[in-house]
């Protein structure tokens, strides 16, 4: 199977790359139907996830959302505020668009049985293999320059903090590790398929910088180089698949999510909170008794629905964006190390409430293949554990903890920083919304500036009479030029 | 030198008379209650009153816009002063509204659409900047800020919250001054540690206050100590700026604001670093009422 017959391998015919069958393009098509249906089958029950939350209208805007996702998600232009990171992780993500291509010829000659099935594409597909080879090598540089950041005493400062223990660290370095495996068995294939050309002084369609300097390295027996060869594509092809499928278990979704994510960007000034519309009809019933309270929504058996809180106490009463924030996060932590509570030692992270939003979402509803919240340990993300409320497993309590919410500044820096446009301001208010209006557990401090408002029309406690105190006695010089006309 | 007694406009004066302000300025609580910020609205109404423009104020009738029961997560009573502020300002016809706290201008300017408040709300800083533009304020005749170092403190809600960043470095760039930029400046700027209902409640336990991090940052940036710059946990997360030259006599430098919380937090670090006698805060409005020689 592996020892192609020489038949079906003429001498060099650049144009019309050799066509055969055998047992190895079944085997293949199985593997590819297995490995894309289960991520079909993964990927139904994260959009199932997701759409727990809130409905929230986000249709519209089209060409601004456009521009948002090439801008922010395909040029990555808030990921160039940090320029090492930035093009370190740029060379993996370009190596990763382009490696595709080679990944669509892969496909092609595994399930159609022929060998290098682009090299109909001529000198276009030396310059592709060629760009292939380089941004490989250089992956792996960037890959490895990645493990040092995580992995040195103490690592780069982001990536440390209680959220980052066990799983997320785990993972972190999988998917360093996977990266390099699947660099090294593309090169493997390009060696030995080039030694083997080279042996029987055949023209090897495309240009391999990298792998020429390699074939020293690799045997110069034919069978042994057709099995490398073998090894390499059925390594790359099957460790890909194999990836595809541990994506949502991992934070290296966001590779595939990061894109929706950033077309459902928020449009509006960061500044700009989002208005409780049930909180304005109730408003305005008060204020005018003629106005009309829209009829509250009924299930379709026109029975009446559960009255929708106010604010959010678990992940189904955030909105579907926030969900969807969730699943694109790829736990960088820029968001907390910018966050002014965090820095200055307070037990918020911004990251930690998106992971946790996650985490949450899978516990109560669906578990991806591999990621399983309750074997990870959820709690093994907050310190200290036990100001977390073991009995109502909620987000708010379960996980996230009021002393978090509380130390929120709603400076919008965490929104600013993430390269991928989450927003874990509106899942902090939501929740703050949860413990003020459902719980009534403001703080004290705030509940004496919240009746302030109420009885003098200003945050602290002076009468409403004296608001216009600041104008006695104000004097201006007179300038020539500035005499009132 | 004359002076002028003013008599500052109330909105309900001018309607009684038929008379429509080209502004309405919203004074805001700190601007009316506070007394370091009360010197902010009155600077700025000095500024009104040299260029003579036609304003207003709602006096009395101003109420908190409901910002802070907003970020504490109080909707109902946001919405509640929102309407009853809405009720009073569409009752007046009022169009164009200019505030000198960040807070309120991004609550009526983005938060009250929504309620059926609809304005052209400009904040201070932008005003000034339009004022120093059209030459209708020239920054001098009073005191000199030539070759005095000032950095400015960007104000949240001023800043990520509505992307305005340079109105404020135009009207300092005026005085002529030496300015110099923190490294967390801009897009990357780092809180007072006041917003979000801070203002009104202890923070959360922690290692240091976020005000005291953040005058610490003006501090060494306003004496150019590159080594005070390099101990501060977190500086690396901005790197926008090179360090200022070290400056052995920080006599008369100055952190600027532009927002009433930011002007109580930066001057209690300022206090707390036992620096105020060199250095002190202003906001925008108070430097260019002094450079312009109108303080009586």
């Amino acid at each position: 199977m592996l020892c192609i017959p020489s038949i079906f391998r003429p001498e060099p015919q650049p144009n019309f790359p050799s066509v055969h069958f055998s047992i190895q393009n079944f085997l293949f098509l199985l593997v590819a139907v297995a490995g894309f249906g289960l991520f079909a089958w993964q990927a139904r029950k994260i959009r199932a996830n997701i759409l727990v939350g809130r409905d929230r209208d986000m249709s519209g805007n089209a060409s601004e959302r456009l521009n948002k996702t090439l801008l922010v998600a395909f040029g990555q232009s808030k990921m160039f505020k940090r320029l090492t990171p930035a093009f370190l992780h740029l060379i993996v993500y370009v190596g990763f668009l382009v490696i595709n291509v080679e990944v669509i010829e892969i496909m092609v000659d595994g399930l159609f049985g022929t060998h290098r099935f682009l090299q109909f594409l001529g000198p276009l597909y030396d310059v592709l293999m060629a760009t292939n080879e380089i941004l490989g090598a250089l992956v792996i540089v960037a890959v490895i320059a990645f493990w040092w950041r995580r992995n040195r005493k103490p690592p780069v400062r982001r990536f440390q903090g209680p959220e980052l223990r066990m799983w997320p660290k785990l993972d972190a370095n999988i998917i360093l590790y996977v990266e390099v495996v699947l660099m090294v068995a593309l090169f493997t294939m390009n060696t030995a398929d080039l030694k083997l050309h080279q042996l029987r002084n055949a023209d090897m369609p495309g240009t391999f910088p990298i792998s020429s300097l390699l074939t020293g390295l690799f045997p110069g027996n034919e069978t042994a180089l057709h099995v490398l060869e073998r090894v390499g594509w059925w390594a790359h092809i099957v460790g890909i698949l194999c990836f595809l499928n541990y994506l949502p278990s991992s934070k290296h979704f966001h590779i595939i999510m990061a894109f929706p994510n950033v077309w459902y960007s928020r449009l509006v000034p960061q500044g700009q909170f989002s208005n409780v519309e049930s909180i304005t009809h109730e408003v305005k019933a008060m204020m005018d008794p003629s106005y009309q309270v829209p009829a509250p929504a009924t299930a379709p058996d026109g029975s009446a629905l559960a009255p929708t809180p106010f604010g959010a106490k678990d992940v189904d009463d955030l909105a579907w964006t926030n969900l969807l924030n969730a699943y694109s996060c790829t736990e960088c932590g820029r968001c907390t190390s910018v966050c002014p509570a965090n820095i200055t030692g307070k037990l918020l992270s911004p990251r930690k409430i998106i992971m946790d939003t996650r985490d949450r979402v899978e516990e109560k509803y669906n578990s991806p293949l591999i990621f399983n919240p309750s074997l990870y340990g959820a709690e093994a993300k907050h310190d200290p554990q036990e100001t977390l409320d073991k009995e109502n497993h909620t987000l708010l309590r379960g996980y996230v903890t009021p002393e978090e919410l509380w130390a929120c500044t709603t400076c919008n820096a965490c929104v600013e920083a993430c390269p991928v446009n989450i927003n874990p301001l509106e899942s902090i208010i939501e929740m703050r919304r949860f413990l003020v209006l459902e719980e009534s557990a403001a703080p004290n401090s705030l509940n004496v500036m919240f009746s302030n408002i109420e009885n003098n029309g200003a945050p602290w406690a002076f009468s409403p009479s004296d608001r216009f105190n600041w104008a006695d006695d104000l004097y201006v010089a007179e300038k020539e030029t500035g005499v009132r006309s | 030198m004359e002076k002028r007694q003013i008599t500052v406009p109330l909105m309900a004066d001018l309607a009684a008379q038929g008379e429509t302000p080209e502004i309405l300025f919203w004074v805001g609580c700190a601007g009316a209650f506070d007394d370091r910020y009360k010197r902010v609205t009155r600077a700025f109404v000095r500024i009104l009153e040299h260029v003579g423009v036609k304003y207003a104020v709602l006096g009395m009738e101003e109420s908190c816009t409901g910002d802070p029961a907003k970020r504490a997560g109080n909707e109902f009573l946001f919405q509640m002063q929102a309407m009853q502020n809405i009720t009073t300002l569409n009752g007046y016809g009022i169009k164009k509204v200019v505030t000198a706290c960040p807070h309120c201008f991004n609550t009526i300017k983005n938060e009250y659409p929504a309620l059926g408040g609809e304005y052209e709300v400009i904040h201070h800083s932008t005003f000034l900047q339009q004022l120093i533009n059209e030459g209708r304020v020239k920054v001098e005749g009073g005191e000199s800020y030539k070759g005095r170092r000032i950095t400015f403190h960007d104000s949240c809600y001023l800043g990520r919250a509505n992307d305005i960043y340079e109105a404020p470095r135009a009207v300092l760039e005026a005085l002529d001054a030496d300015l110099v930029e923190m490294k967390r400046s801009k897009a990357n700027g780092l809180c007072c540690g006041a917003g979000g209902a801070q203002m009104w409640k202890e923070p959360e336990p922690g290692k240091k206050d976020v005000n005291i991090e953040r005058t610490e940052e003006a501090l060494a940036t306003l004496d150019g100590n590159a080594a005070a710059l390099a101990s501060l946990y977190g500086v690396e997360s901005g790197n926008e700026g090179a360090t200022p030259a070290p400056k052995t006599n920080s006599q008369g430098s100055i952190i600027a604001v532009g927002c009433p919380f930011c002007m109580t937090m930066m001057s209690d670090g300022v206090k707390n670093k036992e620096r105020e006698n060199n250095v002190q805060v202003f906001d925008l409005a108070e430097l260019v009422a002094s450079a312009e020689g109108l303080n009586a």
